[in-house]
């Protein structure tokens, strides 16, 4: 089947990014911040790649609402092998419903059989997005789903749930967020960081809402290092004594 | 005065814990706000006796919705009726559990209802009608503390965050029309898979022990089981990514960033080394103890006791302690 997919994406701090909050004590100071293509939508970004190749057609479009620096993003996914890129410009980027309904705004009109997206954003931590695009489009989603199959007009998708999987059935077009699983992203070759070049990135202004009220940040209370018990088995009765008598959690 | 709206999940017929949860939380807020706590329920049939149970968390009402329909969880069939109901007896704010189920149902309410969602929120403040969420960013580096602003305010709760506490209603119970006529659902579940013997997840077992790439081979993992059965059924095993990476344990065990986030009162981290993607998913658990063979290693850093060592050794003698303590 010839599949055209939307694929979400949204430009976050590296993992491995230390986090300071800003003197507004609202917002992260970004400098020296390394930003990085959130890593679920690399899942998702994989999953519409290894679904296009496996049919043999089809078409893979990537979305982000965002500032100007999410083309640079863009260009990353465009350099795994996305065919097109759609900028959704702000002057900041959105979270939550302003970004879902930006998103949806930008996908109504165009042909797309799958939109797809990552599970969550890792700096919003919403995990909202694309359930709240699917409702505001009238599609199916089906969310943190770790592998999925397209076959007859219908997505069957394996769903992580507590203690298994469910498999929900969807008739197309639908939306699916991704967590890790069977799409382990591939790395962009120097051939297709290049070729990401010449492929259209096409930059519109996006519909974003004004911003809540600003919410207060702070550092979570230290975790106190504790104590190292003893070493090897014979401390053993110890620990178990401090979770019981200290703790009180055994 | 609208009510709190608690959303009491199930599966085959009975509540989960967290509904418990869930019906707490929501009790603090309507005590606080001088109002009533609705707690829905919705499933296949069966669902009316475990659901009086409520009123023992504080639900002055549960309403049940029973549907062939629902014997399996429809996003688009529990939103409808969810939305109906809110918009009938209106409410100041909706919980959810931040569960999977709740993860994908609260953002869908929220978006017919034309509201923010505030997700994972580990802590809820009211002063009279005011609403403040607490919940973390940034994989738990950064905490936002937020008044919502939007009514009704639409959140979903961390499991475990939230002690299910006692705090009796009258706890009527009421049925709920689910007649959804001819619908049809773009989004059905065929099939519910479960992991070997409904096995309890990691995001809500009381005490998680995850094994990393110290454990050197997946059939070691069999040291860490022996040690959640001798806590009698209250103990979950997670890993680390490198060990779900390696093809040792499944995705739905691992703790962290791009895995599952975990709030246990005790968490036990063997042979993981504590890389700051772990620490992201289980930093707010209430105790955090941790087994290693190298005292360097950044685990030690969050941990509250650690025992330095080899973990081949160690984890025989704490299973046979264990099942003393517990015997
Ligand atoms: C985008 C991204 C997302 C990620 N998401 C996650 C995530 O969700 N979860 C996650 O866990 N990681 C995640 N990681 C990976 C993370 O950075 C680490 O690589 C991983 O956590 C390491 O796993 P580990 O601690 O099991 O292995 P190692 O780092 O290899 O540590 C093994 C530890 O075992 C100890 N050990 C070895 N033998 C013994 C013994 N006999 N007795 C006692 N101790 C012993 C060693 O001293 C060492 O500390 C992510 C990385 C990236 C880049």
């Amino acid at each position: 089947m010839r599949v055209k997919s939307i694929v979400c994406v949204k430009r976050v701090p590296d993992t491995e990014a230390r986090i300071r909050i800003a003197g507004d004590g609202s917002s992260i100071d970004p400098s020296g911040v390394k930003f990085v293509l959130n890593p679920y939508d690399e899942f998702a970004v994989e999953a519409a790649l290894k679904h296009k190749e496996a049919a043999g057609q089809g078409e893979v479009t990537v979305m982000s609402v965002g500032d100007a620096a999410s083309a640079e993003t863009l260009r990353t996914a465009l350099a795994m092998g996305a065919d097109s890129a759609v900028l959704l410009k702000a002057d900041r980027t959105p979270e939550g419903l302003a970004a879902a309904k930006a998103l949806a705004a930008g996908i109504q009109g165009r042909e797309y059989d799958l939109v797809l997206f990552g599970m969550k954003a890792i700096d919003d931590d919403l995990q909202a997005v694309g359930p709240m695009v699917a409702e505001l489009l009238g599609i199916p989603v089906a969310s943190a789903v770790t592998e999925f199959s397209i076959a007859d007009g219908k997505v069957t998708a394996h769903r992580e749930i507590e203690g298994g999987a469910e498999v929900v059935e969807l008739r197309m077009p639908c939306a699916i967020t991704l967590t890790k699983g069977a799409y382990e992203p591939r790395y962009a070759s120097l051939k297709g960081i290049m070729a990401a070049k010449k492929k259209p990135l096409e930059e519109k202004p996006a519909q974003v809402d004004a911003p809540a009220a600003p919410a207060a940040l702070s550092y979570p209370p230290e975790r106190q290092a504790g104590r190292i018990v003893g070493e090897g088995p014979d401390a053993v009765p110890e620990l178990l004594r401090l979770l019981r008598q200290e703790a009180k959690v055994i | 005065m609208p009510g709190i709206f608690a959303f009491a999940e199930s599966r085959d017929g009975e509540l989960r814990k967290v509904a418990q949860e869930v019906v707490t939380a929501a009790r603090k807020l309507a005590d606080a706000a001088g109002t009533e706590v609705h707690a829905v329920a919705l499933g296949g049939s069966g669902l009316q006796a475990a659901a009086a149970e409520l009123g023992k968390y504080g639900a002055d009402k549960v309403f049940v919705g029973e549907s062939g329909a629902f014997d399996r969880y429809s996003p688009e069939g529990f939103t409808t009726v969810i939305v109906n109901f809110i918009r009938e007896h209106g409410c100041d704010a909706a919980l959810f559990p931040a569960s999977a189920l709740g993860k994908d149902l609260a953002p869908r309410v929220a978006a017919r209802l034309g509201v923010e969602y505030l997700s994972d929120a580990t802590a809820l403040d009211a002063e009279g009608a005011t609403i403040t969420v607490t919940r973390p960013r940034y994989a738990g580096k950064v905490f936002s503390r937020a008044a919502v602003t939007s009514k009704p305010a639409v959140i979903s709760v961390r499991p475990n965050s939230f002690q299910a506490a006692e705090n009796a209603k009258a706890g009527s119970v009421e049925t709920l029309n689910v007649d959804l006529g001819s619908a049809d659902f773009g989004a059905v579940v065929k099939e519910i898979k479960a992991a070997a013997g409904e096995k309890l997840d990691v995001s809500e077992a009381p005490i998680v022990i995850s094994g990393g790439r110290g454990l050197q081979d997946p059939a070691n993992f069999k040291l860490l089981e022996e040690l959640a059965e001798a806590f009698g059924g209250r103990a979950a095993v997670g890993a680390s990514r490198a060990v779900v990476d390696a093809g040792w344990r499944p995705h739905g065990d691992q703790v962290g960033q791009t895995g599952k986030t975990v709030a246990p009162t005790l968490y036990i981290a063997v042979g993981i080394s504590g890389a700051i993607q772990h620490l992201a998913g289980m930093r707010t658990s209430r105790y955090i103890v941790a087994i290693n063979k190298d005292p360097e290693a950044p685990i030690f850093k969050v941990a509250d006791y650690g025992i330095v060592g080899d973990l081949f050794q160690i984890l025989p003698r704490m299973t046979e302690e264990v099942k003393k303590l517990m015997s």
